[in-house]
């Protein structure tokens, strides 16, 4: 991959290390040295009575341990409805991402646009606006009741379903768009080719467009996975005391109750997870670039 | 059937075997509908609680909470600015979105140029390492950026929001304008050597303007980013109200239809801007086109 000759392209010794620097020296300091600063807040002693702020790094595992036992469901229900929202995400996402790609002809440019544009309201705006729709006196609650397929006192909000959905419809784009990317990539001679063999239009865009769409739909779902994994806005907002996510748990334990070393402890083992769970998506879906 | 379809030319070079009338015209032309209409509705699925932000930003709400429809009125737009500590909270946003864009586009410009225009030893690993960023939650980088400014004992507050925004805004501008410059032919720069311009000329002259739709999307990008981000600001803010915290930390008392009215209007700048740049690409791209 470093090796292939593109045109005109340098061999640089100093150079791309010189405009490098600055960028990557502040990725370094601030992305790399605190997860590690992270890491070891998680092995500290954590704050009691007689040392309220101490953080005297101890090798302290237990907190670990602690952390994982005390709040595995939610760790558990994290990755359940983050793994629903992704599910649901693709569902939505990828024929629209289809329709636009091989249908959009000269809208193509305003369709990615329309679907860019709601998400120029801010995240916290949004899920707001769904707890309105979704409220108990609102017109979605009283009509499904009214049909009776929710029961006279039945709620979406403070459901799981309604984290999921707030999940669903905050990281839709980051589905949508790089589905879109690889599938616009695509030759359209290979699937008139494919349809010249005799391929039904099923089976041309299962044996060839939906082949080729999988790095987009690799890069899409990680995009809406990792962080619908993390987040803690849904389930603040939508959510009830019976849906909190790992995120809702460490906010609260290190903004709220400042035990950093527990929200410390929860952060990374999430960390880990995610980088084991990429790892073997990658093997299983055999993509090797990812960016 | 047969008839219909027959091509006036050469009409034995396409035999149109049997195979080919499954499925029958009929049923694709139902399943290309349906697949258009599931698109639409995924497409209206998007919009609904914007309709929603943008009607109630219409709303005369009974008592704190603009959360029920109550009547029409124009009072929110007429006085938008009625919130002091709001409008606060969204310059603040603005300030930082500003600042840290600028600073995002320079570092993350000359990493793309590094990554487009040279060969090197380490490029895989730069690659993966301006991606690490944006595959980790949210949620650890604003714990573990806390951590540090904890372990510092640096008091937080502009100065770390900008960090951190910063820190997640260079990958995002380094990957797009690394992706608007792959493939690009870099002897033009030579052919400017060779044509007499120094490197600086060459750079204002030939390189620069080649990045600059790249960058324009970048900032774009990344200026949206800064003003929505939550959750890495809430860890590093310290007493600094941005807008979105403002709007987490007043819920629970009191939800005014100004932040409607704001939140209409990022989204109506934003769609201008969105407009602008389609017509501009697109008038860019007929001149490139018909050069006669």
């Amino acid at each position: 991959m470093a090796g292939t000759a593109r045109q005109g392209t340098k061999r640089g010794r100093f150079a791309p290390y010189g405009l490098l620097s600055p960028g990557v020296i502040w990725l370094i300091l601030f992305f790399m040295v605190p997860v590690m600063v992270l890491f070891r807040t998680s092995l500290s002693d954590r704050p009691n009575r007689f040392v309220p702020n101490a953080l005297n790094f101890s090798w302290n595992f237990s907190n670990y341990t602690d952390a994982l036992s005390q709040y595995g469901e939610q760790f558990q229900r994290s990755f359940v409805y983050a793994a629903a929202a992704t599910i649901a995400c693709f569902a939505i996402g990828y024929p629209l991402a289809y329709v636009i790609a091989f249908r959009g002809g000269r809208y193509r440019n305003l369709l990615l646009g329309l679907v860019v544009i709601p998400f120029f309201t801010t995240f916290l705006i949004r899920t707001l606006a769904w707890k309105t729709i979704l409220a108990d006196e609102g017109f979605v609650v009283q009509t499904l009741r009214d049909l009776g397929i929710l029961a006279a006192n039945g709620r979406l909000l403070a459901t799981p379903l309604a984290v999921i959905g707030g999940l669903t419809y905050n990281f839709l784009p980051f589905m949508i768009l790089p589905i879109y990317v690889s599938l616009e990539k695509i030759d359209r001679n290979l699937v008139d080719a494919a349809k010249d063999l005799y391929a039904t239009p099923a089976r041309a865009f299962w044996r060839v467009v939906f082949p080729l769409s999988l790095p987009g739909v690799f890069a899409g779902t990680l995009l809406t996975f990792i962080p619908a994994c993390g987040d803690f806005i849904n389930a603040a907002f939508l959510g009830s005391p019976q849906t909190t996510m790992i995120g809702n748990v460490v906010q609260n334990q290190f903004l709220v109750q400042l035990d950093y070393p527990t929200a410390a402890a929860l952060s990374f083992t999430l960390m880990i997870i995610i980088t084991v769970a990429v790892l073997i998506y990658a093997k299983v879906l055999g993509t090797e670039d990812i960016a | 059937m047969t008839a219909t379809v027959a091509p006036p030319v050469s009409p034995t070079i396409d035999p149109a075997p049997i195979e080919r009338t499954f499925p029958p015209p009929w049923l694709r032309k139902v399943g290309t509908i349906s697949l258009n209409v599931y698109a639409g509705l995924g497409l209206l699925y998007l919009f609904i609680p914007i309709f929603v932000i943008v009607i109630f930003s219409f709303n005369q709400p009974k008592g704190r909470f603009n959360i029920v429809w109550q009547e029409f009125t124009l009072a929110n737009w007429k006085d938008p600015f009625a919130i002091p500590e709001l409008v606060d909270a969204f310059k603040l946003s603005l300030e930082i979105a500003a600042i840290s864009t600028g600073v995002a586009l320079v570092f993350g410009g000359l990493i793309a140029l590094a990554l487009t225009r040279y060969r090197f030893r380490g490029n895989a690993f730069v690659n993966l390492f301006l991606v690490l960023p944006l595959t980790t939650p949210e949620i650890v980088l604003g714990a573990s950026l806390a951590s540090l400014f904890i372990a510092q004992g640096t008091d937080r507050g502009f100065l770390t929001i900008l960090i951190a925004h910063v820190m997640f805004c260079v990958s995002f501008v380094a990957l797009t304008v690394k992706a608007r410059l792959r493939g690009f032919d870099w002897s033009l720069e030579d052919a400017a050597m060779d044509l007499g311009a120094g490197p600086m000329r060459t750079f204002t002259k030939v390189t620069f303007p080649l990045m600059i739709p790249g960058l324009l999307a970048a900032a774009m990008l990344s200026f949206a980013l800064s003003l929505d981000d939550f959750i890495i600001t809430l860890f590093n803010a310290g007493t600094e109200v941005t807008f979105p915290l403002y709007i987490f930390g007043v819920r629970q008392r009191a939800i005014p239809p100004q932040i409607n009215v704001l939140a209409t209007t990022v989204l109506v700048v934003s769609v201008v801007l969105l407009i602008i740049g389609t017509v501009a690409g697109r008038m860019r791209e007929r001149s490139r086109t018909s050069p006669h």
